[in-house]
């Protein structure tokens, strides 16, 4: 066309013009550290594997999770889940049940029988993990999946440690443990059960080991001195959660009380209950907000017909009758005696007052430091003596099963640059993604799909397992709650609203980027990023 | 709502894409070959609501017409920073005529187009309140009245921002222009004044009249998509936030649309043949402070002698708004 | 084929033989005629493909226009007076963007007071436009020249006004030769715009230019109404050998060979004008009379060629520059300057004030003894002026000018209040 001068122009011409001198600030990309993985004691990548399952692809969901913790059937059924208390869904309605999903994807892949990948080199090394609990064999996973020899020692005559012997059926399923056991056991593990590590050096020394992991759970039950009648039947928590393994139920009669605050306390209850006692309660010297043990637990307790009697202290055991001390509590939160007394009838009398950790395998070794039960670690998690990691239960921590699988992955990767004579450096942790920095406008108002709860009653008097798991389309409808905080997740925003066409969509799984010749710096993008996974910088000059 | 809302999706219709949706649920602005109506470069000031509203609706209608689409645009903002010889923005067939005729230009555009039999060729023209609400207004009521086949798109960003932010009939009360300035008794615009050009619209029956904001892009995408369902006189009246006249920091355009949404000042809805048939519904009820306080042209209203009757008058200005036009989701029972 | 037809309906008939694609018209005295007829033939089908749109206003009318003839369509319409000033906008618009639309202007004076008859203040006004004007002398003259527009505009990518004496013309029944479709086609190809919007090959039209290349638009358009010059009378020869008449052009001269005194004048008081010249010849009088077709572009040359031989100069128009005189007449002027001769401004018949050859034979022979007045209102009536003048000098205020003086002529005053 002979156009009219000046008058008629060519279309999409203005790309001569380079907007983004006007800049002062410019958008960049990042990735910043959503809470549930700040929180996650094992250190998963929860954001992550989420974004895989909530586009329906829940094998490389598990393959990703799996990368920091083997055990997501294990998981989702007795982690605390602190990745749900930091979660900032929960300020929007309630936190994503991300333990819901890590359940699911476990059971997923025993359902499928997906296998981790076979490391693809040997290193030549051989590590002696002792105790076949959680971080044992955490330690275990990873170290084999970095090409080391491991081989496993345990006392007991099952694998799982505390996972089998301090966790009730209704809460972990055998057959799931076992499955997850086994799946690390394919890696190349070795197990040998019975095996007990009497002393740490000559065990190493025999099996030429080149380090030595040790993750001997607390499996002592705390006493405490309770002036008691010959007749009086006392029995720790964890003696009785550990019998539940073996053939022999133990015999609680048909009024059981339990002494303690803590999750074992609520444990052993709701286990008497299963055994049918008609009454079991538990005797707490605070109240309910003191108490230790997590508040959902308590609730199923309630919810059973477990009952707990607040502000007491055992003073005395009969073979049929206890005599309680009501405390109240002063100042400070701490429970005093009162001077008024009650008694109670009690078949049997279960003490949760707490575990010790059988340290004489370290008995002679070197270096070590031994305060309050437990051993000393370092940051690498290596005791004193070289060469001989510990975790667990057995270094100074919260006691819990998540807890105990991120210190076996920890330890694993600073054994493995230890045996290679290197230091492991973690990445830098990236900056927090909170909640102030999220668009939740964004997201659909979703309730949390609650995980079908079995019928109270029925709980009461069996061993199945109490929570159901999700189906998959809850499951996917769960996974995508997920905010992504921090992380791009591909919705495209930052795309649609840039007025100046300035951001360029690379296609999927690529994420986007800046086209900063026609970037004008106002900042849209990152007001209207819903997961904040956009900030502004200063323009270099 | 024009459009069946996606449920179940962490971030359901409201972004503008997600890699999680079908392809055909998702929003035209998210398509990597969308068509870019206005191409980058155009001289808009940072955080321009109208450039961004503009690709908004004419990509969604380059879409609908299958890129068959010719523009005809009233002088203002949209036209001054988009073509300044030697260069354009726009990558459709486009016009600039005058400042009070775009409406005109359409309909011949469009008669033209009828008398050659290319049917399928369609014909937007768009403007600015102060192209649309004043200046063009005899042009778009006649363009209206005459059933013309042409979408009409007004972006509205309430004064005329071009010459430097005077007031237009679309300049809601209290705020501030050049024209209007916070002096005097009343400061800012007058109470009892102005005119909200889609009930005019509706009131010409014409085949469909709506509302939009760029705030809630399914929502604007969705009618200018039902508007290209319909041959004859259309109407779209999009909220366009002004960082330079509404002074509001560049990043909040959206947020700012958003809230004039939530508040109920600026009602969301569609008509047909002059009938309301929908509301985009409020999710959340906002108050207006929250809508006025971040813009410098109601600073007057805070600052060291607040005016809380004011703010009142226009809290009521927003609950009439939402009693007629229904704007909050009535409880399910 | 002959027909003794209404003005307006001759030019209506000639517009629809041009095959007009869009048509748009808002109704104004004198010019409803026009479009009520064509609006009738597209209506019956007579004249399609062909869109005929009732606008609201001549603003509208006008962009209308300008659309469709961006999109490619032949388009067209009319109007007069008070309308044609109120699409201005839109018609400086159109020039602009170089939009070969053709318009009727049915010359009208323009108010206040308001007067729906006669005068060329209208086109006149629009003389910078940056359109061309053609101004006829006859209904026939106005029936060819729609046809040569359309070509001239198309060609150039110009528009065109085409202009003729409201009421004189337009609503006078006179003999016309009624072109055939076939003359018409063979004589105005289809359009073929220079720019077009369409989707195949987007373009923007109307871009914002400043002052790096305003100066070089406008010259553009300068040039092309200059080339303009040269291709009008080819165009009116080329019309001749299709048509058979002598049509358009620049300028036109009557009895002029031998004349002293030249009368210089555009649209249909020309006639007026030869009969009075073809009187004062009979008697001797070495008078003639130069038309001019070509209002704009402005035939300079011919203009001086015409008219550099006389003696004097009256050049008679229907227009008044207030506050200076006339209009045609300072072009006249620029024509001649360097010239030394009379040169004499005649102000006539504002607002539809008749034009007799009696005042015209007094005039000219005033003119021929040199006892004009440079500026010249002819017939005025100087009672009146007079009379409100003294009065307006006694008392400041002396109500309004056009009531007082109807009072003073003795037309019924209780009538306008």
């Amino acid at each position: 066309m002979d156009k009219p001068f000046a008058i008629t122009l060519d279309p999409g011409s203005s790309l001569a013009n380079h907007t983004g001198s006007w800049r002062t600030r410019k958008p960049v990309y990042l990735d910043r550290l959503p809470p549930c993985n700040a929180g996650c004691p094992a250190g998963e990548n929860i954001q992550g594997w989420l974004f895989h399952a909530e586009s329906g692809d829940y094998e490389k969901a598990w393959r990703v999770l799996t990368l920091d913790n083997p055990f997501p059937a294990i998981m989702g059924r007795v982690c605390y889940h602190p990745c749900e208390s930091a979660c900032n869904r929960g300020q929007l309605d309630s936190p994503v049940g991300i333990n819901s999903v890590e359940r699911f994807l476990g059971d997923e892949a025993i359902r499928r029988g997906w296998q981790f990948d076979q490391p693809s080199a040997s290193s030549g090394k051989k590590i002696l993990v002792v105790g076949a609990g959680p971080s044992g064999l955490s330690a275990a996973y990873h170290l084999a999946r970095l090409g080391h020899g491991v081989e496993i020692h345990d006392a007991g005559p099952l694998s799982g440690g505390m996972m089998r012997f301090g966790i009730p059926k209704y809460r972990l399923p055998r057959d799931v443990l076992d499955a997850e056991v086994a799946r690390i056991l394919e890696l190349g593990v070795t197990l040998k059960l019975n095996t007990k590590v009497a002393n740490i050096e000559a065990s190493m020394r025999a099996g030429n080991f080149d380090a030595a992991f040790l993750a001997v759970g607390a499996h002592i039950g705390k006493r405490t001195f309770i002036p008691a009648g010959d007749a009086a039947h006392i029995v720790d928590a964890i003696s009785v959660l550990r019998s539940m393994e073996g053939e022999d139920q133990p015999m609680l009669g048909r009024k059981v009380v339990v002494y303690g605050g803590g999750n074992t306390a609520i444990d052993a209850a709701r286990t008497a209950r299963r055994l049918g006692a008609t009454e079991a309660i538990i005797v707490y010297r605070r109240t309910r907000e003191k108490m230790p043990a997590h508040d959902f637990e308590v609730e199923e307790a309630l919810q059973e017909g477990i009952m707990i009697k607040w502000l007491s202290t055992i003073k005395h055991a009969d073979a049929h009758n206890l005599t309680l001390e009501k405390m109240k509590l002063d100042d400070k939160g701490f429970p005093q005696p009162t001077g008024e007394f009650e008694t109670m009838e009690a078949d049997s009398l279960v003490l949760a007052l707490g575990q010790d950790v059988d340290l004489s395998l370290l008995d002679g070794v070197s270096g070590l430091e031994i305060k309050d039960g437990v051993v000393q670690v370092g940051s690498n998690m290596m005791t004193g003596h070289a060469g001989i990691f510990a975790g667990g239960d057995m270094v100074p921590s919260e006691r819990t099963v998540t807890v105990g699988v991120g210190h076996g992955k920890k330890a694993a990767r600073h054994i493995d640059a230890w045996l290679r004579g290197t230091a492991y450096e973690p990445a830098t942790k990236h900056e927090p993604a909170t909640f102030n920095m999220l668009n939740p406008w964004y997201y659909s108002d979703a309730p949390k799909t609650l995980r079908p709860m079995l019928d109270a009653i029925r709980r009461q008097t069996s061993f199945d397992e109490v929570q159901g798991g999700l189906d998959e389309t809850n499951a996917l409808f769960e996974a995508r709650r997920c905010l992504s905080c921090g992380n791009c997740f591909e919705c495209d925003n930052c795309y649609g609203v840039c007025p100046d066409n300035a951001v360029i969509k690379l296609g999927p799984g690529k994420r986007f980027m800046f086209n900063y010749d026609y970037c004008k710096g106002c900042g849209i993008c990152v007001s209207e990023c819903p997961c904040g996974a956009i900030k502004m910088v200063p323009e270099e000059i | 709502m024009p459009f069946q809302p996606i449920k179940f999706y962490q971030t359901g219709t409201f972004t503008v894409g997600n890699r999680l949706l079908n392809p055909e649920q998702r929003s035209v602005q998210s398509h990597r070959d969308r068509s870019n109506a206005i191409n980058s470069g155009h001289r808009a000031c940072q955080g321009c609501g109208e450039a961004l509203g503009a690709r908004y609706a004419l990509d969604a209608a380059m879409e609908a017409s299958n890129s068959q689409l010719i523009a005809a645009n009233a002088t203002g903002c949209l036209e001054v920073f988009t073509t300044p010889y030697p260069e354009t923005s726009w990558q459709l067939p486009w016009m600039h005529s005058l400042f009070g005729n775009a409406a005109a230009v359409a309909t011949g555009i469009a008669a033209a187009l009828k008398v050659k039999g290319r049917n399928e060729v369609r014909v937007v023209a768009q403007g600015g309140d102060g192209g649309t609400t004043d200046i063009g207004f005899g042009c778009l009521s006649g363009m209206f009245e005459r059933n013309d086949d042409v979408l009409y798109i007004c972006y509205d960003n309430e004064a005329y921002m071009n010459t430097g932010v005077q007031r237009s009939s679309a300049t809601p009360p209290a705020a501030r222009t050049a024209t209007t300035m916070p002096v005097g008794a009343h400061p800012g615009n007058p109470f009892g004044q102005g005119k909200f050009v889609p009930a005019i619209a509706m009131a010409h029956e014409i085949p469909y009249v709506a509302t939009a904001t760029v705030a809630d892009l399914r929502d604007l995408e969705a009618k200018v998509k039902r508007a290209m369902e319909f041959r004859g006189a259309r109407y779209i009246h999009i909220l366009v936030p002004c960082p330079l006249g509404w002074g509001t920091a560049s990043d909040d355009t959206i947020l700012i649309a958003r809230l004039a949404h939530e508040t109920g000042l600026f009602p969301v809805f569609e008509a047909e043949h002059g009938v309301q048939v929908s509301a985009l519904t409020i999710r959340k009820q906002r108050p207006v402070e929250e809508y006025l306080k971040p813009q410098k042209r109601y600073a007057h209203l805070f600052g060291a002698k607040p005016k809380p009757d004011v703010i009142a008058r226009i809290q009521q200005r927003a609950d009439r708004n939402i009693r007629k036009y229904g704007l909050l989701q009535k409880e399910v029972a | 084929m002959l027909k003794q037809i209404e003005g307006s309906r001759a030019v209506a008939e000639a517009v629809a033989l041009c095959r007009p694609e869009v048509i748009c018209a808002y109704p104004i005295s004198p010019q409803t005629h026009i479009v009520e007829a064509l609006g009738e033939m597209v209506k019956s089908g007579d004249l399609t493909p062909c869109e005929f749109i009732n606008v609201e206003s001549e603003f509208a009318a006008m962009s209308v226009a300008i659309g469709a003839s961006a999109t490619g369509a032949r388009s067209y319409t009319a109007t007069a007076s008070q309308g044609l000033l109120f699409m201005v906008e839109a018609v400086y618009n159109a020039s602009g963007l170089g939009l070969p639309i053709v318009m009727t202007v049915a010359n009208r004076a323009i108010g206040a007071p308001i007067n729906i008859w006669n005068d060329h203040s209208d086109s006149l006004s629009q003389r910078d436009s940056g359109w061309m004007q053609l101004f006829a002398e006859t209904n026939q003259e106005a029936l060819d020249l729609h046809i040569q527009a359309f070509r001239l505009a198309e060609e150039l990518s110009l528009p065109v006004m085409v202009c003729m004496d409201g009421f004189i013309l337009t609503h006078a029944y006179e003999r016309v030769d009624m072109p055939t479709q076939q003359q018409v086609d063979a004589f105005l190809p289809p359009y073929e715009p220079r720019q077009v919007l369409d989707p195949r090959e987007p373009v923007s039209i109307g871009a914002m230019v400043g002052p790096e290349a305003f100066m070089e638009v406008r010259y553009l358009a300068h040039d092309k109404q200059m080339q303009a010059l040269e291709r009008i009378p080819q165009l009116a020869a080329e019309f001749k050998q299709v048509f058979g008449r002598d049509t358009g052009g620049l300028t036109h001269t009557y009895r002029a060979e031998d004349a002293v005194t030249m009368v210089v004048a555009m649209g249909s008081v020309l006639g007026t004008i030869k009969d009075t010249i073809d009187e004062m010849r009979d008697e001797g009088h070495k008078i003639g009379v130069l038309g001019i077709t070509s209002y704009r572009p402005f035939p300079l040359a011919q203009v001086r060629a015409a008219l550099q031989n006389a003696k004097r100069v009256v050049v008679l128009e229907k227009s008044l520059a207030v506050g200076i005189g006339g209009i045609l007449s300072t072009d006249v002027r620029m024509a001649l300057s360097g010239i030394q001769l009379h040169g004499y401004t005649v102000v006539a018949g504002l607002g539809g004030r008749a034009i007799t050859r009696k005042s015209l034979h007094r005039l000219f022979r005033e003119a021929e003894q040199d006892k004009l007045q440079p500026l010249t209102f002819l017939d005025l009536d100087s009672d009146v002026v007079n009379k409100q003048l003294a009065r307006e000098r006694n008392v400041r205020r002396s109500g309004p000018a056009a009531e007082n003086m109807l009072r003073d002529i003795g037309t019924v005053a209780s009538k306008i209040a």
